[in-house]
């Protein structure tokens, strides 16, 4: 998984994609001479269902800027609900990526069907933009995750005993 | 079993920062299966911590490790022992028990806990816990239709129900938690026992519980 990251200002950008759909449209974005950015690093899964939190923290700690997880449309996928289980732990992974400090915009999960050629090569494109901005200073700067250390006290109630 | 879950990560590397090398050791058993401090927690929280010391510009090493037991000395063998030795703290994913005896068994070695523990429970379903026992040392399911009035009621009382019970939930917070005199009662009635819900149950000895001091059980015929 360990991408080529050299000192450079572009980004590296780690796309799971989903072998059924998201994968085939890479596939198709290529057969039809579409042009996308060279910045994606392809890593093929058997269905986004695999891809689980550290897989995706890890491509971050080997120095990818962003990560895409790309999966089939809701209610498509081969495994019946692995997408949807991978939205939740996308969910999860951004906020884990919040407490360390790193935008966790940086991580997205994008519906893509195999035979979307096109919407691969343009969320490709949309992406590397995101992150080449973010690279580049222009992101807002991120709260930090609310914490027990931060979260407001709890209003007190006086109990009613019987 | 032993229910934990993962601390805030604020407070686990205000811990780690503190050293250059860190072991993050989880736990193969009860914290595995309520996911809070096992292999793949332990790999999660490795990667967490590269990425915050990356971002805050601190020199940490994570190395992480995971036996089968932390609150077993057999399962720290030898691998674990040299891994520990190499590490200038160690971050012990396991409940309060591992993470004390994992000090207790390196008694030269800082041991900071990685979870919060919480209760003995089981699993209701896919990611959620619920607490089952009170660990009180002295049962009292079988007076109860196997529901603990211990546990289970928000005022642990052995003569309920309360005031406090309506439409089967418990007033300290209706919308999650269930009435356990009610689900006693219900339980009883199931069974044909509602009659033995009429003896009223003498004050319970709490010296078996916490009330008592740190708790021991000896075998002595299981001793070496």
């Amino acid at each position: 998984m360990s991408a080529n990251m050299t000192e450079n200002t572009e980004p590296t950008i780690i796309a799971f994609c989903c072998h059924y759909c998201a994968f085939t449209a890479a596939d198709l974005a290529g057969t039809m001479r579409l042009q996308y950015p060279t910045n994606l690093r392809i890593v093929r899964l058997p269905c986004t269902g695999r891809a689980d939190v550290n897989m995706v923290l890890q491509a971050f700690v080997e120095g990818a800027d962003g990560v895409m997880v790309n999966g089939c449309e809701i209610g498509s996928c081969h495994f019946i609900e692995g997408n949807v289980r991978a939205t939740k732990r996308v969910g999860y992974a951004k906020k884990l990526l919040q407490e360390v400090g790193i935008n966790p915009e940086r991580l997205e999960f994008f519906h893509i069907a195999a035979s979307q050629g096109p919407l691969f090569a343009e969320r490709a494109k949309e992406f590397t933009e995101k992150i080449r901005g973010l690279m580049e200073g222009k992101e807002p700067k991120i709260k930090p995750a609310a914490t027990a250390a931060n979260k407001p006290e709890k209003e007190s109630h006086s109990c009613s005993c019987s | 079993m032993i229910i934990a879950e993962r601390k805030p990560f604020e407070q686990v590397y205000e811990n780690v920062r503190k050293h250059k090398k860190i072991l993050i050791l989880g736990c193969g058993t009860c914290v595995t299966v309520c996911m809070a401090g096992g292999a793949k927690e332990a790999g999660i929280l490795a990667s967490q911590i590269a990425l915050a010391a990356r971002e805050k510009g601190d020199a940490i090493e994570v190395e992480q490790h995971t036996i089968e037991r932390q609150c077993d000395r057999e399962f720290f063998n030898e691998e674990t022992a040299r891994k520990i030795a190499a590490a200038d703290a160690v971050l012990s994913l396991a409940c309060g028990v591992g993470v004390q005896f994992c000090a207790e068994v390196f008694p030269e070695k800082i041991v900071y806990p990685g979870v919060n523990t919480k209760f003995y429970g089981a699993t209701a379903e896919q990611g959620v816990w619920v607490e089952r026992c009170a660990g009180c040392g002295e049962c009292v399911l079988d007076k109860f239709g196997g529901i603990c009035p211990i546990a289970r009621c928000s005022k642990s009382l052995l003569n309920g129900p309360c005031g406090g019970s309506a439409k089967g939930k418990c007033e300290v917070d209706p919308s999650s938690i269930e009435c356990g005199w009610q689900l006693i009662y219900d339980r009883m009635a199931r069974l044909g026992r509602l009659e033995e819900l009429e003896e009223n149950q003498p004050l319970k000895d709490w010296s078996s519980g916490r009330d008592g001091g740190p708790r021991k059980v000896v075998r002595e015929d299981m001793k070496f």
